[in-house]
């Protein structure tokens, strides 16, 4: 029974980008319709798990707060007074909520890569970190040009103080890496960590079945191969943490990078 | 195996991991819409309520104390003061009775002093009556005396009534110098 479920396993080995793309829930089995997929599953997941337990925990909020309470603030706590304030300063309080959500919202569906019998992240999918990427992008711009005006924004966002000789040269540049790179670096940084996680996993996992399927004496080979899954599974937890406060982090900078007064 | 093999790389062309799916786009954005309506709107407010609250109960609670011990201060301040008082109150209040009772003591000594220089003076005025009479009886005493001592020296009475008067009336006379010659001498 082993083998054959191996078998079955093994099938899929090497894993592909394919793996990525699974069958719709609903309706069921129908590939190429997205709607309602386990991805799409998870998001709507994540973000019932979160506003419940927010609502929840924070129903009747005390002074003297309770265990679930407390969780909750400290969450909103380490955003607000690690991320908003010391990136954007006194005026980053205002931004504290966004950045909170953005955070947990990336942070859950992170951890959905690691957990057991889900595995697999919707992050791992680029449309979402596009989505958070886009408004993070519309919101820094807007929020520039909100507070210096329009034009004197992008004066001051593309014309560093330099000498004129140099600015040809320096104006292209600064377009190129604040209003075009950033939106994709900031997506493209999340989903191929998520996607290059989840791939780590399959294929450590994957070819522990392959190579017990190839050749039994192969086992203790294969048994490494799984230790090395739980191994990465734990590192995997570190990069679904990092990459969740380093989108945020990236965030609060570009905010703060639009709301400088000077270079 | 080699057909599901070739199945997965056949499938491999058909999505682009790089591209994103407009369905889920779309999935994302609601589901992230709402999740921030629902956190901004509803929880941090009030969790920066709650963060407030928790600073002003500090606060307070510092205040209050500073309140207190000000007013402990102020209490101890005027003890101190009252207390101040009370000792100054007290050494006039001693001063003066001092001062009374140096009064009463002179007051009471110029009494028994005019008291005893009345009696003494009393004394001295009776004694000096009493002079006065001793000295007028002795004086008719010593009158009759020399009289009775002249007559029986003489041998006779004496009929002249007036001119006996005068002769001792005289001798008295000379008696009288005698004694006060003879008491300076």
């Amino acid at each position: 029974m082993v083998i054959g479920q191996s078998t079955v396993l093994a099938a899929a080995f090497p894993p592909s980008v394919e793996d990525f793309y699974l069958p719709s829930i609903l309706p069921w089995g129908e590939h190429d319709n997205y709607w309602f997929t386990k991805v799409t599953l998870l998001i709507w997941v994540a973000v019932a798990a979160i506003i419940i337990f927010f609502l929840v925990s924070y129903r009747k909020p005390k002074l003297v707060p309770t265990k679930k309470q407390w969780i909750a603030e400290s969450a909103y706590g380490f955003v607000r007074n690690n991320i908003a304030v010391e990136m954007i300063g006194p005026a980053g309080v205002r931004f504290a909520p966004y950045l909170t959500t953005l955070f947990l919202f990336i942070l859950v569906n992170n951890f959905f890569g690691i957990v057991p019998l889900i595995q697999m992240s919707p992050m791992s999918h680029i449309a979402f970190p596009a989505v958070l990427a886009v408004i993070s992008y519309v919101m820094f711009i807007y929020v520039g040009m909100r507070h210096h005006g329009p034009l004197k924004y992008f004066k001051h966002a593309l014309i560093p103080p330099a000498p004129w000789f140099i600015l040809p040269l320096l104006i292209p540049i600064e377009f190129f890496s604040n209003f075009l790179v950033r939106p994709f670096s900031l997506a493209v940084r999340l989903f191929a960590n998520m996607f290059a996680g989840h791939m780590l996993l399959l294929v450590f996992t994957l070819g522990g079945f392959a190579m017990i399927n190839a050749n039994v004496l192969l086992a203790p080979i294969s048994l490494l191969s799984w230790v090395l899954t739980v191994a990465l599974t734990l590192l995997e937890f570190l990069v679904i943490c990092l990459q969740a406060y380093v989108f945020t982090v990236l965030t609060a900078s570009y905010v703060q990078g639009a709301l400088a007064d000077e270079h | 195996m080699i057909n599901l093999y070739l199945a997965a790389e056949e499938g491999a062309t058909e999505h682009n991991p790089i591209i994103p799916i407009w369905q889920e786009i779309v999935v994302g954005s609601v589901a992230f819409a709402v999740l921030c309506f629902v956190l901004i709107k509803f929880v941090f407010p009030q969790m920066e309520k709650t963060f407030q609250a928790r600073v002003e109960a500090i606060e307070g609670g510092i205040k209050r104390a500073e309140a207190a011990q000000a007013e402990a201060n102020e209490l101890l301040e005027q003890y101190r003061t009252q207390l101040a008082e009370a000792r100054t109150e007290a050494a006039r209040i001693r001063d003066e009775a001092r001062a009374d009772a140096e009064g009463i003591r002179q007051d009471v000594l110029g009494k028994a002093r005019e008291e005893s220089d009345r009696i003494i003076a009393a004394g001295n005025e009776q004694l000096a009556t009493q002079r006065e009479s001793i000295l007028r009886e002795l004086r008719s005493e010593v009158g009759t005396l020399a009289v009775d001592l002249a007559g029986k020296i003489v041998g006779e009475a004496l009929a002249d009534e007036a001119r006996t008067r005068g002769t001792v009336e005289r001798f008295i006379a000379d008696l009288d110098t005698a004694g006060t010659t003879g008491g300076r001498r």
